[in-house]
Formats: structure tokens, sequence, C-alpha cells
């Protein structure tokens, strides 16, 4: 791949990337949370096409219009969500659409057979052709993906976050069959958070931020310190609002509070005071913030609100306690989209404490917060699924607003939004803990929470993984997210 | 009203829902007022304000309907019971009241009430046991069938008393111009503004979400189960208004409801709303209802076989949503 590029809506989420893989070869993209991983290999697969810059395979010029001709020309791909049909058997999944034909009619002896050697020549015997798929564990339906793309005479292979869901004794499993892989000639495309197994299998390294690529080292020079500042190396352009003098008084006590994703957590959520929640995609971070919002409820320990044992089952009963929910999927669970601003603004003060009287005034101040957040908009009659991601997110601020919440939870505010609303929503959110709420903030962006937060928690694996404080280093903060690199062999 | 700011949000500008939009009133609008240019081309005396009021009676019970049925839909469900609930509760009643006048009232009490009740069971059977309300309402529809089948022996027993199909059948008579304003109207006239202020309240609104993205509601505070399961009750009683209606000019036989429940689905598509919810509006269903009624009344004086008006209402339903399909991916 030579000089890619990509924007969506006009922003710009790759430019200029440089990259290529040999055959036989493991080759290993890391970064943070929205350098540009996914869509670089979703622009190798086939799935986007680049705005500029172009792809070579064998040397030839290709043009990928979709992922049925990077299939044809030899790429296949590993998503960390599996494309599979759970209730058909591995041999049918693995030639779903182009089953062999006999005849006219499905020659599944030979579909069963050729599926037995592609298993057999990855070293997965375990796996038979005729297992119905959804009986299979993670590890061995991953075995299936690989297996199918092989079937396509995949020359590259893209695996995406391939150990995310795999337990320890399954990832050996998994590094001895990109070695096999490797062994064949097949080019691999590594991509990971974690830098121990990208440090064990690849041969180099490309470090990608912020769209950009930062460098592309051979393994053996890398060390892992070097790579972390490569991944975290910027400077903070943007501007934040001035963080509070002293916290206030705890808000919201957690006291072992855990549940089915969530080891017990011991936390305090303080007034005037904004809380950063680092870590990794799914590492928590949500779980936590949907168990006290009520979505996901605590199973077990205590959290008091205001020094009283409150646990919202609902969100209703949340909300109805003064919380309030940002949540990361803004358009899936945060807008009715087809409403209109002002009803999407109201729809909190309408839905959690409705009235027969009133509405007027209520109205009157909704429309008035609308203006306030600076929502622009042709109208407040407007569906909302018209506006920009920032004035969307306006749009859900407002309705909060309109509720006085004493406790908000902002589940990755920024994400997908301009620079300027980007600003305003910081400034908001500041403004928010000034009054004396307690803020707690997810969010992927390390500048973003390092510049926002008072105080910062990590978490890792469903658990608290460290606190730090709001003047912590970005390597801080990642290597808490990620277990300390230091203990990963050079 | 407390900013003035021109690009400010209180700076009202036409949304792009607009004119024509999905859910919006309009096309069923132009296609009622072609309608009723064509009937009075060929019946004059239509726009008589008798005739035209003896017109709106006939169209009250399935404006009812649809009404009731446009709650269910803007929520992302539906009903299909209300045809075999209008069944129901006319046999229901004409073999409860056997004729006897002292009967009425208490029976009309029991019908609303029995009509509300099928509405609640259909909605907590959709939102606690997770039922798809499509699968949900079938189920009783077959049940209602089935037990009403059973109850009177497989012919209907007993008569309506006059008093009860007297809502249905009379009105106020001697007002000077409009002669006679039929029961039926009025009831429509109280149960259209109870909707359109239903729909404008906070109910309403929440309602409308909850169709649009159910989760964005819960996640807002929204009591998600709890206004699907009012929708339907909202149905079945209007379901069962319906039906005193009908009982009163129609005669008691399970023919009574028969494909109400389509009727009504087309006549609340053809006015705009969205199968699967959140858009749509109230007095779009309701025109729809009375769109399709006029269409009838026009095939009717056209001559045009009432076997073939099916087939009609049929094509509206599949062009009506393949057209709110197309408006809403532009």
């Amino acid at each position: 791949m030579h000089d890619v590029g990509k924007s969506f809506y006009g922003v710009s989420v790759l430019s200029n990337v440089d990259i290529d893989v040999y055959p036989g070869e493991v080759h290993a993209v890391v970064g943070e949370n929205g350098a540009g991983k996914s869509t670089l290999m979703k622009i190798a697969s086939g799935v986007h096409q680049p705005d500029s810059g172009s792809l070579r395979i064998a040397g030839e010029p290709v043009v990928l219009h979709n992922p049925r001709e990077a299939q044809a020309a030899g790429v296949g791909i590993i998503h960390q969500e599996f494309n599979l049909l759970p209730e058909r058997t591995v041999a049918e999944n693995v030639f779903l659409g182009r089953e062999p034909t006999r005849r006219g009619l499905v020659d599944r002896r030979a579909m069963r057979a050729r599926t037995a050697e592609l298993l057999a020549s990855v070293g997965a015997e375990t796996v038979r052709p005729t297992d119905r798929v959804g009986q299979l564990g993670v590890a061995q339906q991953q075995v299936v993906e690989i297996v199918k793309a092989l079937s396509l005479d995949a020359r590259i292979l893209i695996m995406d976050e391939p150990t995310a869901a795999l337990a320890d004794h399954e990832v050996e499993l998994l590094y001895a069959l990109v070695r096999r892989l490797q062994a064949r000639g097949i080019g691999i495309l590594y991509v990971s958070h974690r830098l121990a197994e990208v440090f064990d299998l690849s041969s180099r390294i490309t470090v990608l931020k912020d769209g950009r690529r930062v460098v592309t080292v051979d393994t053996a020079d890398a060390t892992p310190e070097a790579l972390v500042r490569h991944m975290v190396g910027r400077e903070l352009a943007s501007y934040y609002p001035p963080k509070a003098g002293a916290p206030g008084a705890a808000l919201v006590t957690l006291a072992g509070a855990g549940n089915g994703r969530l080891r017990p957590i011991d936390l305090e959520l303080r007034s005037g005071e904004v809380l950063g929640v680092g870590g990794l995609q799914g590492s928590g971070r949500s779980a936590l913030a949907r168990a006290l919002f009520g979505v996901e409820s605590f199973t077990a320990g205590q959290m008091t609100l205001d020094g009283k044992p409150v646990r919202p089952r609902s969100p209703r009963q949340a909300v109805r306690a003064g919380i309030a929910y940002v949540t990361e999927d803004r358009k899936g669970e945060g807008l009715a989209l087809s409403q209109s601003v002002l009803d999407n603004a109201l729809l909190a003060s309408r839905a959690a404490t409705p009235r027969w009287f009133g509405g007027g005034a209520r109205t009157t101040s909704v429309r008035a917060l609308l203006a306030a957040v600076e929502v622009h908009a042709a109208g407040v009659d407007q569906e909302v699924r018209y506006l920009s991601g920032g004035n969307q997110q306006k749009v859900v601020l407002a309705r909060w607003l309109a509720m006085a919440p004493r406790v908000l939870l902002f589940d990755e505010p920024t994400r997908g939004i301009d620079v300027g609303a980007k600003a305003a929503i910081h400034e908001l959110i500041r403004d928010l803990a000034d009054k004396g709420a307690a803020v707690l903030m997810i969010s992927s962006e390390l500048p973003e929470l390092l510049g926002m937060s008072d105080r910062i928690v990590v978490m890792r694996d469903g658990a608290l993984a460290g606190e730090l404080p709001g003047d912590a280093s970005e390597e801080a903060v990642l290597s808490l997210a990620t277990g300390t690199p230091h203990e990963v062999p050079a | 009203m407390t900013v003035e700011a021109p690009t400010g949000p209180a700076a009202l500008g036409q949304s792009r829902r607009g004119r024509w939009g999905a859910g919006s009133i309009a096309p069923v609008v132009v296609i009622l007022v072609l309608l009723l240019v064509a009937v009075g081309i060929r019946q004059p005396d239509f726009y008589d304000p008798p005739a035209l009021l003896a017109f709106l009676k006939r169209a009250a019970p399935l404006i009812i309907l649809a009404a009731g049925q446009y709650f269910v839909i803007v929520a992302g469900d539906f009903d299909l019971s209300v045809g075999s609930l209008v069944t129901a509760e006319v046999v229901i009643a004409a073999r409860l009241i056997d004729g006897d006048p002292g009967a009425t009232w208490p029976v009309v009490a029991l019908v609303l009430g029995f009509g509300l009740l099928v509405g609640l069971v259909n909605g907590l059977v959709t939102t606690l046991l997770l039922v798809p309300s499509f699968i949900t309402t079938l189920g009783m529809y077959l049940i209602l069938v089935g037990a009403v089948y059973t109850w009177t022996g497989g012919s209907p027993r007993g008569a309506l008393s006059e008093e009860f199909r007297m809502l249905g059948r009379r009105g106020i008579e001697g007002v000077p111009w409009l002669g006679e304003i039929p029961y039926a109207v009025l009831i429509l006239l109280v149960l259209a503004g109870l909707a359109i202020l239903a729909m404008r309240s906070d109910f309403g609104k929440v309602l409308l979400a909850v169709g649009d993205n159910p989760r964005a509601a819960r996640l807002a505070g929204g009591r998600v189960a709890g206004v699907r399961t009012i929708a339907f009750v909202v149905s079945g009683g209007c379901a069962a208004v319906a039906a005193i209606l009908l009982g009163g000019f129609g005669g008691v036989s399970f023919q009574v409801g028969a494909g109400l429940e389509f009727t009504a689905i087309t006549a609340v598509v053809l006015g705009g709303v969205v199968l699967g919810g959140g858009r749509g509006s109230v007095v779009g269903a309701m025109l729809g209802a009375l769109t399709l009624q006029t269409l009838l009344t026009l095939l009717n004086l056209l001559g045009v076989a009432g076997a073939l008006a099916s087939a009609v209402q049929g094509l509206i339903i599949l062009a009506a949503v393949a057209i709110g399909g197309l408006r809403a991916r532009t």
C-alpha cells in the first residue's frame, strides 16, 4: 500500500500511509484507539476505497471495490467479530456461497474432504468439518475463519486483534498457527494493542498515530518503551479548560461493587471533579458507567449516592436519582434520529418525569439550553439525524442539563466530533464540574483523558488497574492499560 | 421564545421532513381531496351536509380503529387482533343483552372493559414475555375467534337492544341545516381530539421515541414496556368502541369484524405512518382511514364488485409501504 489516504465526511482519518508486507512475514500494526488501524485494514480488504494512494499486490496495482474483489486478489481478513453462521457446520461455513457441486447439487463429500485437508494443513485436526460452528470454542471458530480465508487462496492475511477473544492457553495455539501460515509463505498484517504478542510474532512493526505512519522498525531493533513513545508522542495541541482546584466531597462511592463483567471496584466520584477513566476497549470502562446508570446493574457490593445506599436497577431509577449518562453510541443508543432536535432534548424530562401540565415552561427552558450549548440546526423542528456529530452531542447534553443531574457519566464524549465542537463540549463538561457535579469521563483518547481529568483511574480486564493523578503521563496510562510494557521481553 | 439569534435553535426553520418526507400527512391529504372531488362528480349530492355526515358516520368505526392501530404501530408493533376483537365484542354484547333494554349500559361498560383487557394482555405478553407483537396479536386473534365460536356454539345468539344499536345508527335530530348529527360522529370527534391530545402529551412524545429507538428511550429514563403496553390498551379500547358502533349499523354476525385489522393497518400506512415505528402522526392515520373509506365509496359508486375492493386495498398497502420506504431513504 502506498501513500494511502482516507477521509470520512471531511475528517481525515488516514493520510499518506505506506505499508508493505512480504511473503512469509508478520508485519505488526500498532497504535492507540483511533490511530487509523481499522481504516487501514478496511482499505486493504476492499471495504473502503482510498481517496488517495494506491495498492499493489505482488507488484501489480490493484483497485479493490469491495471485499469480494479483495478475496479474489488474495487478501483475507480475520475480523475481531467472526462472520460465521453458528447453526451451520464447519465445512458449510468454509464454503459458504461457493459450495462445490456435482450435477448441480452440493457435493457435501468433496466439501468435507477439502475442509479436512485445509484444517490438517494448519494443524487443527481437532476441529471436524461436520462440527456445528456454534458449538465450537472461540479459538476454534477463529481457526474456521482462517481456514475459510485459506480456502480462497489468500496470500495476504489481515488479523485484527486476533487474541482479543482468546484465553491465555489458546493464544499459544494461535501463535503456532500463525507460524505455520508464515512458513507457507503467507504475508500477515497483524493488528494488535498487545505489545507482548507483537514482539513474539512479528518481524517488523509499524506504528500508526492520528492516521499517519510514525515509524516502521525491525522488531529486533525495537523496544517496548520506544514503541509506546511513538504511539503517544504528540504535543497537546488542543486547548483544555483549567482543571479544578481542590475536589469536593465524595458524591458517589463504590465499595466492592461488581457484576458479571466487573470485578469488585472501590471508587469515589467527587463533587467538582472530573474523574477520567482510561483503558482499552473492552476493559470494562463502559460496563462501569452502565452499572452506575442501572443499565446492567451492579450485582455485588455497595453503591452510595450522597451517603445513602442506592443501586439503580434501571436507567429510570438512575435518572430520577440525579445521574445522567452520555452514551458512547450516540446514534444507536443516544438519539431518536427521526425525532426533532427539540423532542430529543426533551426526551429525558418527558420520559423520566412525565407531566400532564406545565410542559410549556419546560419546553421554554430546554429551548434556552439548546441555545446555551450553541446547537446549530436549521431549527428546533429539524430531525436530529441531519445534524453533525458535534451538534447531536450538544443535543444530548442539553437533554441531560434539563434534568440538572448531580452525577454525569460521559462515555467517549467527543468521539467522531470535529475539533471546534470538541473544545465546546470539553468546556461544558468542565463547567458542570465547576458547578458541583461529579463527572466521570471515559476516553480512549489520551490527550483528552489527561487534558480533562483531575484524577484518572485505568481499567483492565474488568478491574481497576490503578489510579493516577491528573497530570500523569500518557506512558503511565498506557502501561497500566496494556499491563506494564516493561515486563515484555524485548 | 427566549432566544432570537437567527441561526440559533429558536429560529424555526422548515425541517427536511417538512412537506413530503416520510411521516408527513401531505400526500394523504392530496389523495383524499382528489377522491372527494371524484366522488362529488359521480354523485353531486354527496356534499349536502346530511349526506356528508352520513358518510362520516359510516367512516367512524374505521377511523377509530385506525387511531388505535396508530398507537401500536408508531411504537413499532402491530395489532392483528382488532378485527376478531370487534366480532367477539358484538357477539358477546348480543348474547348478554338478548334484546333486554335494561342490560344495555352495563353491557356497553363490559364491552369497553373487555377491549381494554384484551389490549392489556396483548401488551403484557409482548413486553414481558418478549413475544413479537405480530405473533402475540395473531395468537389473540385465533383465541378470540375460537372462543367466540365455542361460546356461541357456532352461530351468534341473542340480539342487541335498540338502545345499543342507537349509538351507531342514530343521532341528535332536528339540527338546522345539518339535519341529524350522528352519535357516531360525535364519539369520533371526542376520540380524535383525545388521540391528538395524547400524542401531543409527554406520553405521545415518548411513544414516538420508543418506536424510533427503544434503547435511547430507555436510557433517557423511559418506561419502554409500560408505554408499549398502554399503546395496546388504547388499541383494544378503540376496537371496543368501533364494535359498539358497528353493532349498531350492521347485524350481529361472525363477519362484522372480519378483515378489519388489515383495513386499519392499510389506513394507517396510507396516512404516512411508517411501519416499524417512530414516524407519522395520528391525524395522518385517521385521514388515511377517511381516504380509504372514500375510495371504497367511490369504487361502490363506480360499480366495482366488493371482492375487487379487497384487491385494491392490497395494492394500496403495498404501494404505500414501498413509497414510504423510498421517501424515508431520500
